[in-house]
């Protein structure tokens, strides 16, 4: 099975993250999971204050300037994983780095 | 129907639904199916059984005609052609349903109790999955126990079965490094399902006293089929040690009569004789964990002839040894109770003071309960009655609360 894993946290655990050894430590998560044959897609995410969300009313198309959701946490960067059933994809989120400053949300992906 | 064939369908309903129904997902991966097809097997029993006679083996029965009915239905609809290909390479009918031949059947009930369990389901969601698919409880009376409207648990348990599904939680006997963690939620769901129904004091709600004889009846199919694992048999111990004095926990008014009050002649001596016969096997794996712990002080009250044999000392070390192995305040606070009862109630006191001025209580009626049953016993009596006071504007229940206020009057009647 396919899960998205959703990296998500506020400004605190951000600067956490920028301070020491836990990014450091994302390095060697991705090279393990690829060796594992788990990893699929791996992105980091520019800040929300660099979003731009669109939305199509009629046939205005409106943008606003920030993320779509204007709550204190937000998304910081995905992984995709393909994993055996959601006990591995728990394990798999456990080992991020991320997931011991901020949280990591597993989400199954629609499967055919 | 014969009164005698309605008994024996009830009994095969609650000795067997689980079975059925943790077959049938092992079979079909699909928990609507399996609980559909195991009804229609019942409702077959009650059509045949009065024809044709009980059967032998009602279990291997039932779980032919379920299976045999899962099989028809996903013919029909011609879908799951694979699932179509496991049900067709099962064993022969008549190696089913026989649970001490050791066939794996058990273990599909194993499979299904750590499945409604899986910690990525809420709390709540666990409770409701177990009752539904394991104990065969319905929507509606599940609604009943847990105090919500039926349409809110029918949502629960539609939601609950999705994510299993969609998530992908794995049907199955969690591997060895992930076992001990997940023992501990399924034996935490069935002790929470056991004090649910121990807490429901209210004579008339019956529905949530059966939760206790549920709670147990599953105990007892996790303590067989986890023979290893001896926090298994220690739950088993604890409810049947507390189960055994729950006719004497309530008086006729409704009021809780304590421990030391309660008529001993009572309670129920093969449920007593059992839990320490469990507790004993247990203890003899020498790995306690709480539930063993807990069983054991359980123990010694149920064995204590009355309420001044009982031995205190032995209490206070056992809450000792809870709290090292769960930290937890309100361990602290009877393991103050029973300090207090070996060495008096002065250094029960010092406990209790302590805990108030850490403040990990705060809020909670029972420390400042615990704190006036204490200052009554030094003959403090004006500060007893001040902490019942604050007791009584804590307390949440009836029952609680009728017994402080009783207290309270003795408290200030005095000189």
């Amino acid at each position: 099975m396919r899960y998205m894993l959703l990296i998500c946290g506020d400004e605190s655990s951000a600067e956490l993250a920028a301070d020491d050894s836990v990014m450091a430590g994302c390095g060697g998560w991705a090279e393990e999971m690829e060796r594992r044959g788990v990893l699929r897609a791996v992105a980091g995410l520019r800040p929300p204050s660099d979003a731009t969300t669109v939305r199509v009313r009629g046939d205005q198309v409106l943008l606003s300037d920030g993320p779509f959701a204007e709550t204190k946490d937000q998304i910081g960067g995905f992984c995709l994983i393909e994993c055996a059933d959601l006990d591995e994809a728990i394990e798999v989120a456990s080992k991020h780095a991320w997931a011991k400053v901020g949280m990591i949300e597993v989400r199954p992906l629609w499967e055919p | 129907m014969t009164p005698e064939l309605e008994a024996a369908v009830a009994r095969a309903f609650r000795e067997e639904w689980g079975q059925i129904v943790a077959t049938l997902i092992g079979v079909t991966g699909d928990w609507d199916l399996a609980e559909e097809c195991a009804q229609d097997a019942f409702a077959q029993a009650l059509e045949r059984w009065p024809r044709d006679g009980i059967p032998r083996r009602p279990g291997a029965w039932l779980t032919t005609v379920a299976r045999n009915r899962a099989t028809d239905r996903l013919r029909r609809e011609a879908v799951g052609a694979a699932k179509l290909r496991e049900a067709a390479a099962l064993s022969p009918p008549d190696a089913l349903g026989d649970d001490d031949a050791g066939s794996g059947v058990g273990d599909d009930r194993l499979r299904l109790m750590f499945t409604c369990c899986h910690p990525a389901l809420a709390l709540e969601a666990q409770v409701a999955l177990t009752l539904r698919t394991l104990a065969g409880l319905s929507t509606a009376e599940i609604a009943r126990a847990f105090l919500v409207p039926e349409a809110t648990m029918s949502k629960r348990l539609v939601r609950a079965k999705q994510k299993i599904r969609h998530a992908g939680i794995p049907y199955r006997v969690p591997p060895a490094h992930l076992l001990p963690e997940r023992t501990t939620a399924v034996l935490g769901v069935l002790y929470l399902l056991f004090n649910e129904g121990y807490a429901a004091t209210d004579g008339a709600d019956l529905m949530r006293q059966g939760l206790c004889v549920e709670a147990i009846r599953l105990a007892r199919v996790l303590a067989r089929l986890l023979p290893g694992e001896p926090e298994a048999g220690g739950l088993l111990a604890l409810m049947l040690l507390h189960d055994a004095r729950r006719a004497t926990r309530v008086d006729d008014a409704g009021v809780l009569v304590p421990l030391e009050h309660q008529q001993r002649s009572r309670w129920d001596g093969d449920e007593i004789a059992e839990g320490v016969d469990l507790l004993d096997r247990a203890l003899r794996r020498g790995r306690p964990g709480p539930y063993q712990v807990q069983a054991a002080i359980a123990a010694c009250h149920a064995t204590a002839t009355d309420a001044a044999a009982t031995d205190w000392a032995e209490i206070a070390a056992l809450y000792g040894q809870l709290v090292r192995l769960v930290p937890s305040p309100v361990v602290e606070l009877n393991r103050a109770v029973a300090v207090a009862m070996a060495d008096g109630p002065s250094a029960g006191l010092a406990l209790v003071e302590a805990l108030e001025a850490s403040g990990t209580l705060a809020g909670y009626h029972l420390l400042p309960a615990t704190r006036a049953d204490l200052l009554r016993r030094l003959g403090r009596t004006g500060e007893a009655a001040g902490a019942y006071r604050e007791a009584l504007g804590l307390a949440a229940t009836a029952a609680e609360r009728h017994y402080l206020t009783r207290r309270l009057a003795e408290t200030t009647a005095r000189p």
